[in-house]
């Protein structure tokens, strides 16, 4: 088993959002997560990832051999799971390069493995960021301070090409990118594609899913999946929108 | 139930099992009764067999200070202190530690107090330290090291009490006149009662080769300390002067009322940076050093120059401004510091800029860190007089939140009188978000880690200015008091 989520419901201040989320993902596979506005996705991606204002209070999340919802969100970080978040948070005064030499070095610790020296970390830091065609002062600068929202989100998908995650998941990686950035970060996306490593990709767009061709797409709305299908799914919303899939789920 | 978003950051930050100084040592002392009054006075200076003129000293700013009321106009609030319930005078026994007959070397130390500074990493047995050090337990200097060394270049580096008697000219013409007995209620009362401290002189051209220093330790319950410092840098000379200081974890306040003073000539330059390590209580209050301190340095000459780096993680109240008065043309002015509150602490500091002499130039970089329940304060003057032609000041606070339970607060006063100057001020105030510690945690950094990155980050620019171990010992010292949880 990779990743089982099992009747997941999730509230945060009194007000459930997450009600009854099912699915399952096996290595290697990218399930795209779609929907309206405000239907839980963000939610999705942080109860996975482990942010406590949310209250988990009924379901079961196993990853690999874990029971997920009773780990830290830094013990899940070590065991594989990665975030790449909507809205990347600035870190004044912490340059890129210690807070990845930092976070990499924790999941060495947490592997077993010793810690990397600053000249290896540069230099395996340099060959990827080269890949997302990203500047080498981008390593001296403050984390995301400064940044334009696309190389926020490349310096996510950076991140993600360090720490090699088994599990990564995209919230709106492609927002506000313009189309050579998303070229470029989907690009980054397909060379981490591989048997072991799964994707959940939330997104609004086929654009993104042209490039990295998902799976599976699921449709998000009011706390539920109300369809699955595969990359087909995705055209038929581009098409379509949303409303005749929540007509047809509010009539059930 | 409403459960907020900083509750477990504030619980972290609660707790305090890691003041690895809080450690006391047992060992003979002789230690005055409790009480103050002209006997007291009389009995400190007959301890250390004081000339009259500095016994008159003493009893003249003890009648000025008995007409001052207590300060209370700092954002720290303290209940009023009783001045009666303190010992004025304590020092370990050993014959050799006295005053008048100084042990040159560490082995005359009394052994549980040199046993208490090894446990500090204080290099008192003059061993291979790049550095010199003056050991002050209580109310006496009981370890000067490398003093023959320093003395083949002309410094002289001893403690107050010696330098009343073998440099009374010295002391006479520098006590006094920058900061004067009637300053301040703290500073009278030190003008009365100082026990001792280190005086430091560099003579005309000289470099001083090494950083000098001194390491203050509090062990007495109930004993004030109050330290007087001079530090004179002759023409053309150049010193690197440290403070570093600790107490044993008390249940009772201990008080603190330390005077500095140093005077820059022309072309010399003076780095006085402080490691604040006192005792900052528990988090009911229960505690921690009242640290009330006046330091001002006066930059006499042209060209003189006079840096204050200053990172203070500790005392229950700090109540602390280092002060530059530019008199001489083109004389530089520096204060840089690092202030962090946790659980009940109270931090008001900052400085004083004055601006007299042309061309002077001042930099003021504050960068304050509340945490816990604790309340942080900047309080800073820049003063440009008419003559201060071409006088500049660029000042730069920040101030960080750490948790929703503390404050942060900024004060800055400026007083131009001459349309020549510029001056400039920034401030800004952050917080510690969720938000990122989330960001940080879910690339696998763990919160405390996430959080001295953070505070570390935000110190920066500070940090650099003081000398490299103990930058590192700051930034050692921040990750303790903010820590108290692992380990
Ligand atoms: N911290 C929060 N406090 C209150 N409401 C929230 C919070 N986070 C999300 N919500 C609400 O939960 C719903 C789902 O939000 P979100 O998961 O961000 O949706 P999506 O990412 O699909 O747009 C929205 O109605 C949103 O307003
Ligand atoms: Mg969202």
């Amino acid at each position: 088993m990779f990743l089982n989520i099992e009747n997941l419901h999730a509230q945060v201040e009194d007000k459930t959002i997450l009600k009854g989320i099912n699915l399952r993902v096996n290595p290697g596979e990218v399930h795209a997560i779609m929907g309206p506005n405000g239907s839980g996705k963000s939610t999705l991606s942080s109860v996975l990832a482990g942010r406590e204002d949310y209250e988990v209070n009924a379901g079961e999340i196993r990853f690999l051999d874990h029971d997920l919802l009773e780990m830290d969100a830094d013990e899940r970080a070590q065991q594989g799971v990665f975030l790449a978040f909507q809205y990347p948070v600035e870190i004044p005064g912490v340059s890129n390069k210690l807070f990845m030499h930092t976070a990499l070095n924790a999941k060495r610790a947490a592997e077993g493995l010793p810690a990397l020296d600053m000249f290896d970390f540069e230099q395996l830091a340099l060959e990827k960021m080269k890949r997302l065609e990203m500047s080498p002062i981008m390593l001296e600068r403050s984390v995301n301070v400064g940044f334009s929202g696309g190389e926020k989100k490349r310096n996510d998908i950076f991140q993600m090409a360090m720490l090699e995650p088994k599990l990564c998941i995209m919230d709106e990686t492609d927002s506000g990118l313009d189309i050579d950035a998303l070229r470029i970060v989907a690009n980054g996306v397909n060379a981490l594609r591989s048997n072991e490593r799964s994707f959940i990709v939330v997104t609004h767009y086929q654009r993104l899913l042209d490039h990295i061709k998902p799976d599976f797409v699921h449709v998000l709305y009011d706390g539920k999946i109300i369809k699955s299908g595969g990359f087909e799914l995705a055209q038929e919303l581009e098409e379509r929108g949303y409303d005749h899939l929540i007509q047809a789920y509010e009539k059930v | 139930m409403q459960t907020t978003q900083y509750e477990e950051i504030n619980d972290i930050l609660a707790k305090n099992q890691h003041y690895k100084e809080g450690f006391h040592t047992q060992t003979l002392v002789e230690t005055f009764a409790k009480g103050l009054n002209e006997d007291v006075v009389k009995a400190i200076s007959a301890k250390k067999n004081e000339p009259q003129w500095m016994l008159d000293f003493r009893l003249k700013a003890f009648r000025h200070w008995q007409t001052m009321p207590e300060p209370h106009w700092a954002k720290a609030e303290y209940e009023p202190i009783d001045y009666q319930d303190y010992s004025y005078y304590s020092a370990p026994e050993c014959g050799s530690c006295a005053t008048d007959g100084q042990a040159e070397s560490g082995s005359a130390v009394d052994p549980e107090v040199a046993k208490a500074f090894a446990a500090l990493g204080v290099p008192i047995d003059d061993s291979d330290a790049n550095i010199a050090v003056d050991a002050i337990f209580d109310s006496v200097s009981v370890s000067t090291t490398k003093r023959d060394q320093l003395e083949k270049l002309g410094i002289i580096f001893c403690s107050f009490s010696e330098a009343v008697q073998d440099h009374p000219e010295l002391v006479q013409r520098y006590l006094g006149s920058v900061v004067p007995y009637h300053d301040n209620f703290f500073a009278a009362l030190n003008s009365a009662v100082a026990s001792d401290g280190t005086f430091v002189f560099i003579p005309e051209g000289v470099r001083c080769p090494i950083d000098l220093s001194t390491y203050f330790r509090i062990n007495e319950a109930k004993t004030g300390q109050f330290e007087r410092t001079i530090l004179i840098a002759e023409k053309g000379s150049y010193i690197s002067y440290i403070e570093g200081c600790s107490a044993p974890i008390r249940d009772t306040y201990q008080l603190h009322a330390a005077v500095v003073e140093v005077i820059v000539h022309e072309d010399a330059e003076v780095k006085y940076s402080t490691v604040q390590n006192w005792y900052p209580g528990d988090e009911d209050c229960q505690g921690g050093i009242l640290n009330f301190v006046t330091k001002r340095g006066v930059c006499e000459g042209r060209n003189a120059k006079l840096s204050w780096t200053q990172a203070e993680t500790g005392s229950a109240i700090t109540w602390k401004y280092p002060s530059c008065i530019l008199k001489g043309d083109n004389s530089i002015g520096e204060f840089y510091s690092v202030a962090l509150t946790n659980r009940r602490q109270q931090a008001d500091t900052g400085t004083k800029m004055i601006h007299i002499g042309k061309n002077t130039r001042s930099t003021i970089i504050s960068k304050g860190l509340s945490a816990g329940k604790s309340d942080n304060t900047y309080r800073g003057l820049v003063k440009i007089l008419p003559g201060a032609e071409g006088a500049r000041n660029f000042t730069q606070c920040d101030s960080m939140l750490i948790g929703n339970q503390c404050g942060a607060h900024t004060f800055p006063y400026i007083e131009v009188q001459n349309p020549t100057a510029q001056v400039e001020h920034e401030a800004t105030t952050s917080r510690i978000g969720e938000d990122q510690l989330f960001y940080c945690q879910q690339r696998g950094i763990s919160e405390q880690d996430a959080i001295s990155m953070i505070v570390n980050g935000f110190c920066k620019e500070v940090f650099k200015e003081l000398p490299l171990e103990f930058a590192q010992e700051a930034e050692e010292l921040l990750a303790i008091s903010l820590e108290g949880s692992v380990g």
